[in-house]
């Protein structure tokens, strides 16, 4: 309860802060998605437009080649996404609402259940595999 | 979301891209096709699991001390089973068989058994429990509706059904609560050509690891000098995993 409080506060309060920027649109009563890469991440496997529309097929696509047929080192992976738009400072792409993941599907009221069962955190990928 | 970039769905002109990609998909030579090479050049080994290999475990038995949690500390480890509320889920477990006659006693680890004819996969309603290619049995969480019947189906025990949130995975080992789950015989390892965390852990090499259908293989060599048997060979299910010892 504590901790739903403080998040409900700290929400409130970046979107105050982002109100007083100007950051949000005008038009809009939801805060604008955050969108996070990566500084040394290069470019995305596909161009924003396409991945916007996309990902969601992509992603479905290759999680079945990969877990059905064993694909490995295809180049769409949701442990790529992850490496590339976690936030700098939770290392992860869900979270608080500010994180890249959730603050685009909280914009566009999208349910997003990756998360229920994969890591939303980068970096721990093949080393905190491997022990 | 500005309003001009917005396109009508793009019914026909991915219909076209597909097409594109099929035309890519012509023969370069018997069996590669440009897809496949485009594919094979994502930097992993075995880019496909192979119907060609059936992987298998051989554990001796007579190499196994009954107070050696190695092979279970492993694979909670790798797989990021935390191993202490009384629900969680058990991958691997050490069974205690002792002959009372005799009084001779031996340590098993337990595991999924990864049949030829799994009895899960038959059960399961939603087809998430599936045997791959290469013969590692799995469960697809993005199917499953955790209804437990491949639980009861197998004569193993080697099921677990995850009752609470997870939220410390291993990135390459997904879990989640709602979902059936069991041994992967660390299929993301071994599709990058690594050993399964659990034979890679003992400290007297009890476990192996290998290809059955290969008969080079260590595996299939040790298979053809040593008796071994399969638990409860008589259900027909063809495990992968063979033991020597008991």
């Amino acid at each position: 309860m504590v901790s739903f409080a403080a998040i409900a506060r700290s929400a409130l309060l970046a979107a105050g802060l982002a109100a007083a920027v100007g950051f949000a649109q005008a038009d809009g009563r939801v805060p604008r998605p955050s969108v996070s890469v990566a500084p040394d991440a290069g470019s995305c496997v596909a161009p924003p437009a396409e991945m916007r529309r996309n990902h969601m097929d992509m992603l479905k696509h290759q999680r079945d080649k990969t877990l059905r047929e064993g694909e490995r080192g295809a180049k769409v992976s949701l442990n790529g996404c992850i490496n590339c738009h976690a936030g700098k400072e939770t290392g992860s792409v869900t979270g608080n609402g500010q994180q890249f993941c959730e603050s685009c599907h909280a914009y566009a009221a999208v349910k997003l259940d990756c998360f229920e069962c994969h890591q939303p955190k980068a970096a721990k990928t093949s080393q905190g595999g491997q022990r | 979301m500005s309003g001009q970039e917005q396109k009508p769905l793009p019914g026909r002109r991915v219909f076209l891209a597909g097409g594109a990609a099929a035309a890519l998909g012509v023969l370069l030579a018997p069996g590669i096709r440009l897809i496949e090479v485009a594919a094979a050049t994502g930097g992993q080994p075995g880019t496909r699991a192979s119907a060609k290999v059936r992987w298998g475990l051989l554990i001796d038995t007579t190499q196994c001390s009954s107070d050696c949690t190695a092979c279970v500390d492993a694979c909670q480890t790798e797989n990021h089973i935390s191993g202490t509320a009384p629900t969680d889920s058990q991958w691997l477990r050490k069974v205690e068989l002792k002959d009372m006659r005799s009084g001779r006693s031996a340590s098993v680890p337990v595991m999924c058994q990864h049949c030829a004819k799994p009895a899960c996969v038959d059960v399961c309603p939603t087809g998430a429990s599936f045997k791959r290619a290469d013969g590692i049995v799995l469960v697809d969480r993005h199917a499953c509706i955790g209804c437990r019947y491949c639980m009861m189906a197998c004569p193993y025990k080697a099921r677990s059904f995850v009752h609470a949130p997870v939220d410390d995975q291993n990135p390459e080992v997904p879990r989640g609560k709602g979902c059936v789950e069991g041994c992967t015989l660390c299929v993301h390892r071994v599709d990058k050509g690594q050993q399964p965390a659990c034979v890679e852990s003992c400290p007297n090499q009890a476990m192996l690891f290998g290809d059955l259908n290969d008969p080079e293989s260590a595996i299939s060599q040790r298979l053809r000098t040593i008796a071994t048997t399969q638990v409860r060979a008589d259900l027909g299910l063809d495990p992968g995993v063979r033991y020597h010892g008991i």
